[in-house]
């Protein structure tokens, strides 16, 4: 009972503070709604009896995904609303395409569900989640890394580039 | 039914107790910082209120709250009310996780002297040492002012220099104990502690935590010689108060922390456990104030350089390292 107010709280929470993050047309402050909102989807998985999930969702996304927003826009004093350009299409059709495709998938996913299927999470050592994810699926855990490698190259390319241009 | 209230009652006993203990001693080491410091220029220190001075806190606590609460006009009054309390509270959270004393057997039943036995309890201080910084930058982005501003943006770029050096260097502590919980770090050192297998993490740990709690030589943020106090340049009364408060629980903290991943938190020979987990902390905090008192303050690129380029390799070879030799010792 008690988990369930708190569940409850915490969605409301969360889909609030997304919300806002959307529609805040000040960029620091959108950006403190999100962290809101990532703060309470990590309480959720907390109590989806997921720790590893909630600590890493704190430290990823809102200590250091986050923190990186916040200090490119201050740096760069980008803190400014109403300089912003209004999106054109060009902007709008990607956003559109991808949201329409996740909110479909999420509709048939909740449709098709069966009706027996109830949740009832149970607490997975964090050892058994590291042997899962480094013994059985290895090679997918290497293609991620390998990726994640990619786009440092290609982001110290990019930076390196700018930086020859600036000196002509 | 009793048994559930008597589990509620000294649950809540331990919680009051913690918080008591932390506020107290974090406004005791402001005094302690200033005799210390008085010491080390030769000079006497405050000694006017009370015997030697001690009332001292109380007479500032007095004064904070009874000051002016001022908001400059330009300034994000919501951001701006806000910030100290993010400064604040997860330097108190983190301590939730830390075992500062052997279990206790209180009327027939166990009780563990640690708020929350996590068994995520590492990465839930890395979560929330890395949430504290949105105090810092929000407190100098909503004040409006140039130097508040400059401490918040130094505050972020301190931040991402030093929080991965410091989880890094915490690896081979996971390593060696096994386990992500605080408790279980604590057991595995019951006869060696961790500083003896690990000096180089330790000395990594310990420049990483000299940067999270903003102090000389890593004072960047505030820097008083360039930036007037920084981040909180524009901030008067309690809420100053908070954000200083908030610097001195978080020396307690990070202190509690190296002594539970390095020193072997609570074990100590003769002396009951909590005295020793004290005893250690407190020495952490003393080596924090004697810096304070010896050391220039480090260049902003200085730091970056030192956390980029030096800490961060040195930490992953170390983990390297741990490995082979764990693989070796099997």
């Amino acid at each position: 009972m008690i988990e369930q107010t708190i569940f409850y709280l915490l969605a409301a929470t969360a889909v609030i503070a997304t919300i806002l993050a959307i529609t805040e047309k000040h960029p620091v402050h959108a950006i403190l709604y999100l962290v809101t909102s990532l703060f309470s989807m990590a309480v959720i998985f907390y109590l989806l009896m997921a720790p590893l999930v909630a600590a890493f969702e704190v430290i990823l996304y809102a200590g250091a995904i986050m923190v990186l927003f916040l200090f490119v826009i201050m740096m760069l004093d980008l803190g400014h609303p109403e300089k912003g350009l209004s999106p054109g299409w060009r902007e709008w059709l990607p956003a559109l395409l991808l949201s329409s495709v996740s909110i479909g998938s999420l509709i048939v996913a909740v449709i098709s569900r069966h009706a027996t299927v109830a949740a009832y999470p149970s607490a997975l050592p964090i050892r058994a989640v590291a042997m899962r994810l480094f013994q059985e699926h290895g090679l997918a855990v290497e293609l991620v890394s390998l990726q994640l490698l990619f786009a440092l190259v290609g982001a110290l390319y990019l930076g390196k580039q700018s930086k020859g241009g600036g000196a002509k | 039914m009793t048994a559930f209230y008597l589990d509620i009652a000294l649950f809540a006993a331990k919680l009051g107790l913690v918080f008591f203990v932390i506020l107290t001693l974090a406004a005791y080491l402001v005094f302690a910082e200033r005799k210390i410091l008085a010491w080390v220029q030769d000079r006497k220190g405050p000694n006017r209120v009370g015997p030697f001075g001690l009332l001292q806190p109380l007479a500032d606590l007095i004064k904070l709250l009874t000051k002016e609460d001022f908001v400059p006009a330009a300034a994000d009054k919501w951001l701006f009310y806000l910030a100290p309390a993010m400064a604040a509270i997860p330097a108190i959270l983190i301590f939730a996780v830390i075992p500062f004393g052997a279990p206790l057997t209180i009327a027939g039943r166990q009780l563990p002297l640690v708020v929350a036995d996590l068994n995520v309890g590492l990465l839930f201080f890395l979560a929330l040492s890395s949430i504290a910084v949105y105090g810092v930058a929000i407190g100098g982005w909503a004040s409006n002012s140039k130097y508040s501003l400059l401490g918040g943006i130094r505050g972020l770029a301190q931040l991402i220099s030093y929080e991965l050096s410091m989880g890094l260097s915490l690896v081979p502590i996971v390593m060696l104990a096994r386990s992500f919980s605080l408790t279980d770090i604590v057991e595995a050192q019951a006869t060696v502690p961790f500083i003896v297998y690990q000096p180089l993490a330790f000395i990594i740990f310990l420049i990483s935590i000299t940067a999270e709690c903003k102090r000389i030589p890593f004072d960047l943020p505030e820097a008083e010689g360039e930036l007037v106090a920084g981040f909180h340049s524009e901030y008067s009364g309690m809420r100053f108060g908070l954000f200083f408060v908030g610097e001195y629980i978080n020396i307690i903290v990070l202190g509690g922390l190296a002594t539970t991943f390095f020193l072997g938190g609570w074990h100590g020979p003769l002396l009951p456990p909590v005295v020793w987990f004290s005893l250690k902390t407190l020495a952490f905090a003393f080596f924090f104030i004697w810096m304070r008192g010896t050391l220039p303050r480090l260049r902003y690129d200085q730091l970056m350089h030192l956390g980029w380029k030096v800490l961060t390799p040195l930490a992953l070879v170390n983990i390297l390292v741990t490995g082979w030799w764990l693989v070796l010792i099997r």
